[in-house]
Formats: C-alpha cells, sequence, structure tokens
C-alpha cells in the first residue's frame, strides 16, 4: 500500500513541482538571514535604488534592504500559515467530527454555528479588533485566522464522516462495544487521513492568502515584517507611482508562488490518492 | 450469427504485472439468442462484458477479434467504438442503480442521451412510453431525479435507456443479483420481453446464479479463471452438464425443499487460481475431483455434441 | 431467548421530517434457544430494521425487544458490553464490514481490546486459531491479509468467527450469503447450520429468499411492509403457504428443477403506499373489497401457523379462532 501510494506520488508531475516550489521557499526562510548582514529594519543604504550586486532587490524609499526585508518576512508567513491553517484544519475536523457522527440535535446545533461563523463579517470583528488592541501579533492573527476559515473544513468532514459512518464496519465496531470517541479516532478518521491532508494543506494556503490580505489593508500585525507589510508598506509610500517594482513584486510574486504551488500540491495529492484520477 | 468472439484476450495492467482476466474465448451467439454467461467473482465473466462495450484502462486489449452481424467491432480503439456503442452493443451494468447522473430528470438525461447521438428524442417519445409500460413504470418517472426512484425503479429506468435505440447485442451485467427474489424474477422475465418484442437482437446476460440463467437463457456459457469451461444449451448445462466444475457449481446450488439435516449440500473447496501468474494446464486442476495427469496440458475447448462444447479431458475420453 | 413486543420502528422522512414511513409496524415473534428463524421479505418490509434494533444499532419507537426477559432498551455501559458477549451480527456486505485501510485480522485485536484485555497475547492467538478452524478456515490463509485480498465467501467466515471469540448465544445473520457467490453461499450456510446443532446458538437469519430460509430454519417470519403476513414452522410455511404474498415469494424463487410459472410479481403495487387496509392489497392477486378497510390480524390457521389475511376467515379454514 505505501510502496505503491510512494510509486504514484514520485511520478505525480503536480506533485513534484508544487512541493518543490514550496521547498524552495521554505528553504530560503532559513538560509535566507544567513545571505545577509543588513537589518530589515536599518536605513543602510541610498534610499529607492533599483536592484544591484549591493542590494540584490534594491531598496525602500527609505534605504531599506528589500532582500532582507523579504527573506524575513517570508517565515511569518509560514508560521501563520501552518498555525491558522493547523487551527481552522483542528476545529473544522473535529466540529465535522462530532456532527457527523453524533447526527440528531448535536448536528443542528453545530450547523447552526458553523452558518454563524459563515455569515458572520470577518472585517467588521476585525476592525473591532484593531480598535481594541493596539499591539498585534502575527500569532493573534493566526489564532484570528484559524477561527473564522473553519467553517467548510467542518461541512466537509461532516459529509465524509456521515457516509462513512453508514458503512458497516462502523456498525461492527459498535457491537464490539467500542466508544464513539474511539470508532471515530480509530474506525472513521484512518479513512479520511488523506482527504484530512489535502484540508490542511488548502487552509495552509488559504491562511498565507489571508495573512497577506489583512497585512496589506493595515489590519495586519503591529509589529514584525512579512510579505503582506512590505506590500502595505510599498503601497502606502507611493513604490506603485515612483515604478518601484521591485519593492513589490518580490513579495507580491513569493505570495502567489507559494500559494499556487500549494494548490498545485493539493491537486497532485488528490491525483495520487485517488485512483480514479490517475488514468487519463 | 449476431456475435461472433475469436480468441479474445483482454488483460489488467497492475504494478505487479499483467491479470490474465480473459485469456483467450471464442464463441457466438446466435439471433434472438439469449445468451448465460456464469462463473465465480474474478472468472473473467465482467470483463469479456465489458471489453465488448469500453475497453479502457487498466483494461488492455492482447488480441483476438469481435465480429458483429459480420462486421468487425475495433474493441481496441475507443474512438472507433464510439458509433457501435450504445447503437449496435449496449450495456445495463452492474451497479445500474449508480449510473444514472444525479443532477438531472430522467426525461432530459434520455434526450441529452439520444441528442449526443444524433437522435431526435420527439420521434423516440412514444416508444420511450411504450416501454416504460412494458416495465411497468409509470410516465411519470420521467420529470423525477433519480435520487426519487427506489433500487429496482432506477434498475428499469436503465434497462429501458440501454435498449431504447434497439441494439443488435445487449449485455446484461449481474443486473438481477442485488434484487429480491420476487423483482428478480420480474426483471428477468423482462429481458425475456425485450428479445420477444425485438428492442435487441441477441443478449449475454452475465450472473453468478445459473438458476436464474435456467429460467431465462437459450444456452449457458459457464467460464473460470479467465478460460471457457463449457458452453452449451441450458437444458444440457443443467442435466448434463460434463465439466466437472459445471457439475460441481450446480451441485452446490441449494436445492427447492431440501432441508441441511436432510442433505447437506457442500459447495466446491478450495478457491481459483491467481491470474497474475496462472497455472500452466487445466485451470480447475487443482480443485477438480478427477484431475489426472493429462490435465497439466490445456484441454481444447471442444464440440462433445452439437453446440456442446467442453474444455476438459475427462469429456473428451 | 430472544422476544419482541409489539415492535415499532417510525422514520421521519421528507422536507422538516414531515412525514412519517412506519418501517416496522407492531411486529411480535420470538426466538427460543438453540432455534434458527428466518424472517423474509422482500427490500422495504422492514427486516433488516429489525435486526439492527435487536443490536442496538437503532432504537425502537415503541414497544420491547427483551433478551432473556431483560429490556435491552435499558441497557449501559457495562450491561451493554456484556449484551454483545451474548448477542453479536453480521451483515449483508462482506467488503463494507472491513475497514478497508486496515488488515482484516484486525476485528480480532478489536474483540480482545474491548472484551478480553486481559488475555495473553499467546493464549490470544491460540483462541483465534481455533474460531478460525470452527469456521473452515486456515489460520495461515486469512490472517495478515486484507480484505481485498480475501473472498466475500472467507471474509463474511472471518466475522462469524469473531462472534464465535465472544462465546455468542444469539446471532443476528442480515443477507449474509446474498453477496457471495453461488458456490460459497451454500458453505455459509452449512456453516450456519452447524453452530446451531454444536453449540446451541439461536440464529436470526434474515434473507428475501424463501428457499435459503427453508433450507436452514426452524421457523419463518414473513414480513411485507413492517408488518408479519405469515409465520410458523418452516416446513408449514414453505410446504403449505397461506398468505397469497408468501405464495409469491416461494414462486419466485428461481429453481433447477422447474420453469417460472406467468406470475403476478406486481412491481407497481410495491410502490403504492398502504393506508389503512391490509398492507398487501395493492399487489394481491385476489382481494376483497374488506381488504382495503380493514387491516387482517394474524390468525392461527394450524398449531403455530399464522396468517394475517382476510380470505383465511371465510374460505380455506373457517373455523380458526381468531388472534389479539
Amino acid at each position: 500500500m505505501k510502496n505503491e501510494f510512494l510509486y504514484f506520488a514520485l511520478r505525480n508531475r503536480k506533485l513534484r513541482l508544487g512541493l518543490s516550489v514550496v521547498l524552495f521557499f521554505l528553504l530560503l526562510t532559513f538560509v535566507g538571514p544567513l545571505l545577509t548582514d543588513y537589518d530589515p529594519w536599518g536605513y543602510i543604504g541610498a534610499p529607492a535604488q533599483p536592484p544591484s550586486a549591493e542590494h540584490w532587490f534594491g531598496t525602500t524609499t527609505f534605504g531599506q534592504d528589500v532582500f532582507s526585508q523579504f527573506v524575513h518576512g517570508l517565515g511569518p508567513a509560514f508560521l501563520v500559515g501552518a498555525l491558522g491553517g493547523g487551527l481552522a484544519t483542528l476545529i473544522g475536523t473535529a466540529i465535522g467530527f462530532v456532527a457527523g457522527y453524533r447526527g440528531g440535535w448535536i448536528d443542528e446545533i453545530l450547523n447552526m454555528l458553523t452558518n454563524i461563523v459563515i455569515v458572520i463579517p470577518t472585517f467588521a470583528v476585525l476592525l473591532i479588533i484593531a480598535a481594541y488592541l493596539e499591539v498585534r501579533s502575527f500569532f493573534i492573527e493566526a489564532v484570528f485566522i484559524g477561527c473564522t476559515a473553519w467553517p467548510w473544513t467542518a461541512r466537509a468532514v461532516r459529509a465524509q464522516t456521515l457516509s462513512l459512518r453508514a458503512r458497516e464496519f462502523v456498525d461492527l465496531a459498535r457491537i464490539s462495544g467500542m466508544r464513539a470517541s474511539k470508532i471515530v479516532a480509530f474506525e472513521v478518521a484512518p479513512n479520511m487521513m488523506s482527504y484530512l491532508v489535502m484540508v490542511f494543506i488548502l487552509q495552509f494556503g488559504g491562511a498565507i492568502l489571508n495573512a497577506a490580505t489583512l497585512d496589506f489593508i493595515g489590519l495586519g500585525p503591529t509589529t514584525g515584517i512579512s510579505l503582506g507589510l512590505m506590500m502595505n508598506y510599498a503601497v502606502l509610500w507611493g513604490a506603485l507611482q515612483l515604478g518601484m517594482w521591485w519593492w513589490f513584486v518580490p513579495p507580491g510574486l513569493a505570495i502567489a508562488l507559494i500559494v499556487g504551488a500549494l494548490y498545485i500540491t493539493n491537486v497532485g495529492l488528490d491525483e495520487v490518492f485517488n485512483p480514479k484520477l490517475r488514468e487519463k | 450469427m449476431a456475435l461472433k468472439v475469436e480468441g479474445l484476450r483482454v488483460y489488467y495492467q497492475t504494478l505487479r504485472g499483467d491479470v490474465r482476466a480473459l485469456d483467450g474465448a471464442s464463441f457466438s451467439v446466435g439471433d434472438g439468442e439469449i445468451m448465460g454467461l456464469a462463473g465465480e467473482s474474478g472468472c473473467g465473466k465482467s470483463t469479456l462484458g465489458r471489453s465488448l462495450i469500453l475497453l479502457k484502462p487498466p483494461m488492455k486489449y492482447v488480441g483476438g477479434e469481435v465480429l458483429l452481424d459480420g462486421d468487425p467491432l475495433p474493441i481496441w480503439d475507443r474512438e472507433r467504438m464510439a458509433p457501435y456503442r450504445y447503437k449496435k452493443v449496449s450495456i445495463i451494468p452492474q451497479q445500474a442503480m449508480n449510473a444514472l447522473n444525479p443532477t438531472r430528470k430522467i426525461g432530459r438525461l434520455i434526450r441529452e442521451l439520444l441528442e449526443a447521438r444524433g437522435v431526435s428524442s420527439r420521434d423516440l417519445l412514444p416508444e420511450l412510453k411504450r416501454r416504460l409500460d412494458l416495465v411497468e413504470l409509470s410516465h411519470e418517472v420521467l420529470k423525477m431525479y433519480p435520487i426519487e426512484l427506489s433500487g429496482g425503479m432506477k434498475q428499469r429506468v436503465v434497462m429501458v435507456i440501454s435498449t431504447l435505440l434497439d441494439p443488435s447485442l445487449l449485455i446484461a451485467d449481474e443486473v438481477t443479483s442485488a434484487l429480491d427474489v420476487s423483482t428478480q424474477k420480474r426483471v428477468a422475465e423482462m429481458l425475456v420481453g425485450f428479445r420477444d418484442h425485438k428492442f435487441v437482437r441477441s443478449m449475454i446476460v452475465i450472473t453468478h446464479d445459473i438458476s436464474i440463467l435456467y429460467q431465462i437463457a437459450d444456452s449457458i456459457l459457464v467460464m473460470y479463471a479467465g478460460k471457457l469451461a463449457e458452453k452449451g444449451p441450458t437444458e444440457a448445462i443443467v442435466r448434463r452438464p460434463r465439466h466437472p466444475y459445471t457439475q460441481l457449481l450446480i451441485s452446490s446450488l441449494p436445492e427447492i425443499g431440501v432441508r441441511h439435516t436432510e442433505r447437506r449440500l457442500s459447495g466446491i473447496p478450495g478457491s481459483p487460481p491467481p491470474l497474475l501468474e496462472p497455472p500452466q494446464g487445466c485451470r480447475f486442476r487443482e480443485r477438480c475431483p478427477v484431475a489426472f495427469d493429462r490435465c497439466r496440458e490445456e484441454p481444447p475447448f471442444e464440440e462433445l455434441a452439437p453446440g456442446h462444447l467442453v474444455a476438459c479431458w475427462r469429456a473428451h475420453g | 431467548m430472544v422476544e419482541l413486543e409489539r415492535v415499532t420502528k417510525v422514520y421521519r422522512v421528507g422536507t422538516f421530517g414531515g412525514r412519517a414511513l412506519k418501517a416496522v409496524d407492531e411486529v411480535s415473534f420470538e426466538i427460543a434457544d438453540g432455534e434458527v428463524v428466518s424472517l423474509i421479505g422482500e427490500s422495504g418490509s422492514g427486516k433488516t430494521t429489525i435486526g439492527r434494533m435487536i443490536l442496538r444499532l437503532i432504537p425502537p419507537t415503541s414497544g420491547r425487544i427483551l433478551f432473556s426477559g431483560m429490556d435491552i432498551s435499558t441497557l449501559k455501559g457495562k450491561a451493554l458490553k456484556d449484551y454483545y458477549r451474548s448477542v453479536q451480527g453480521v451483515f449483508q456486505d462482506p467488503f463494507s464490514s472491513y475497514n478497508p485501510i486496515f488488515k482484516a485480522d484486525r476485528v480480532f485485536r478489536v474483540v480482545r481490546q474491548e472484551f478480553f484485555p486481559n488475555v495473553e497475547e499467546g493464549e490470544w492467538g491460540k483462541r483465534v486459531e481455533g474460531a478460525l478452524r470452527a469456521v473452515g478456515l486456515a489460520p495461515g490463509e486469512v490472517l495478515g491479509k486484507y480484505p481485498h485480498q480475501l473472498s466475500g465467501g472467507q471474509l463474511q467466515r472471518l466475522l462469524i468467527a469473531r462472534a464465535l471469540l465472544l462465546d455468542i448465544r444469539f446471532l443476528v445473520a442480515d443477507e449474509v450469503i446474498s453477496m457471495l457467490d453461488a458456490s460459497t453461499r451454500i458453505d455459509v450456510l452449512n456453516l450456519l447450520a452447524e453452530l446451531k446443532g454444536e453449540r446451541g446458538l439461536s440464529i436470526l437469519f434474515i434473507t428475501h429468499d424463501l428457499a435459503l430460509g427453508h433450507y436452514l430454519s426452524d421457523r419463518a417470519v414473513i414480513l411485507y411492509r413492517g408488518c408479519v403476513v405469515e409465520r410458523g414452522p418452516i416446513d408449514r410455511v414453505f410446504g403449505k403457504p397461506y398468505h397469497p404474498y408468501t405464495r409469491m415469494l416461494l414462486s419466485s424463487v428461481p429453481r433447477l428443477d422447474r420453469k417460472w410459472e406467468e406470475g403476478k410479481v406486481g412491481l407497481k403495487g410495491q410502490q403504492a403506499a398502504p393506508t389503512k387496509g391490509c398492507v398487501y392489497h395493492a399487489r394481491c392477486p385476489f382481494p376483497y373489497e374488506s381488504c382495503k378497510g380493514e387491516r387482517p390480524h394474524l390468525v392461527e390457521v394450524e398449531p403455530g401457523h399464522l396468517v394475517a389475511c382476510h380470505r383465511i376467515g371465510e374460505t380455506e379454514v373457517g373455523k380458526c379462532r381468531r388472534q389479539g
């Protein structure tokens, strides 16, 4: 079984492409800061310089090194992605399992909760949070994303749980006297492992994109640097009008590439997990 | 001859090699003939049926030829088969219940299917309704979604759809297996009705249940482990089977009126050989109660009496 | 051993659960020690629902199910676990009964975890092998394999072996052979017969095939649309069926000794929703006017043989006494 999975995984071009891009940026997150001595916040050079041997991605209006900001901004992006995406996956899966397996009134209440979270205007809540919290961290951003992004996962997991629950092996587990929590953990969940991995990848990409959006419109963290914040500053200080493409293109492109690569990875995984899609 | 199959070989491609699911089949089905195709699961009967319609990966065409009404069927070429499919050869699939697109009403589904094949659905409407009557479905089903129908009703809808263009050959793949005895009987009778009304010229009915075939088939072909074991007129196969496998298969059926305390029936011990690397010679050898040395060679599938063919050294004596 | 008292199951269907569907309608019968009872009917007759209620997979809407005189709906915690030590089930689809991503013998491990956590590894291995031999399987051939590497017949026998590990007294066998090849069906039937003979096991054999029920069981209960229409000793029900539905079922069985007669199965009538009269009247070949208005009661036509049909009172056995 495992070998067959590896066999198809290694031969899937989408999976290989997606994973290499993601791994490249992940590597850059760790190696990047070693390649530059510049402080991402330091005013270290002439302002508004295009890329050169000295400053690989040029400098900002204030003479900050864009490459240094870029490589330091990658880390928070992945962190928020992993944390926010992980949290959303966790909440969504837990609610989906309980709603799908227990059914009845518990299902109806959880369904209602899911629908409420879907219709809550996220930005309004964010504005309120922004007004109350003067200092916001990446951690709070990730938690916020995690707490608002789970509903579709809950719905999908609930639907899958419902269909698995009707299978006879679940009945067999029940007449073996297994507890409900044990049945979900050891009978239902293992059947959805591949699906849960894909859910996490999608949530991961979604969280990165969400965080970038929040940062960009100025509702992001008030400290630190991130790709979204870089774009926020670039636009604030008129990089677009001044034609300083090197300020906003690298962070924008990186976000697009990372998120895109994650989606491609997901499609590739889907093909690997689902034998029906293997044949063209 | 409506259908003539010569030396047909279809394998399944797997990571570990080819599974020889259908390893050389030669037989023919006459005009107006209902041929039963029987055998245990994994014997290749469904592979045979499906390969005549849509041979797609992991199925692989290896050799042999198929003639339908005298014309060769290009079964190895999915594109070239397209004009024959549904018009000349049609199938009621094993999971007929799930074959219907759930988002379309039955009527629209049929219209789209016909138009895709360049047939006007309006001209066929009276005929369609007549056929719905025949399978005891009300015309209301045309306005319903598949989900609104019971399993048995969906099955009958698929039966009507797949024979609407009067194909030469209809393949019914295990259509009665999942049904109650009562529905099973009606569906089987409907299949005969389709032939009697000339909706289809001839038919291959695939099932593991010989007692159904005894009720409706003109001839029976028994397969074992990818090979043909025996073919003959229904009476001959049921009353005077010559292949030991056929004999055991028939004697394992619960006879009506027998109780286990009065007479214990028995099944066939052992299980079929792996088709990844099938053994040389007769493939039934290991389970056969009358096997002898000669069975290490493969027995030919030859005629014993007119229309009665057997692949067994003992029968050929 | 197991007794059903006016057991009813109502499902809410349609949008907002507005319509009530009676899947099982005041069904009463019992299964004695060491007895095999066939529960026979078409799909939609409620036979599977009854099996699932006995296994406590779903609760009845009303009525009681008693096991050794104890109402099973009251069982909780340890008492429920003890119930499952004595009562087990085998289901229709052998492939769906196994979690596809685990090896098939995991079902034995689960039994050990849940019921025998104190039994040692070696001792448990011996018990498993003993149970496998009892169902006619060679341990080496089935242990350590994935479900898709085994045949349907082998999988069903593994499940019976699983039940034997628990030393059960009652088995619900729900259409256990309908998805098996004709050639392996008889082996599973014989195995059930042996368990009854050698271990005194009681079995509820759920099937749509009256002939299979006859091969195996002592008594039969014929269900149509949730109602018992006939029940009694199997050779009487099989040998002299009174209810037109039972007769239709019997005549529909494909047999090798004679061909089907032109009969009326009446698929259209299957769809008609039963109102207040006899549940079968829409499909009945000879209905009376009264069949539409009044539901017939079960009437004893000969000792232990009960039939619910208006024709009984007026024609064949006019003098029989009425039962509540």
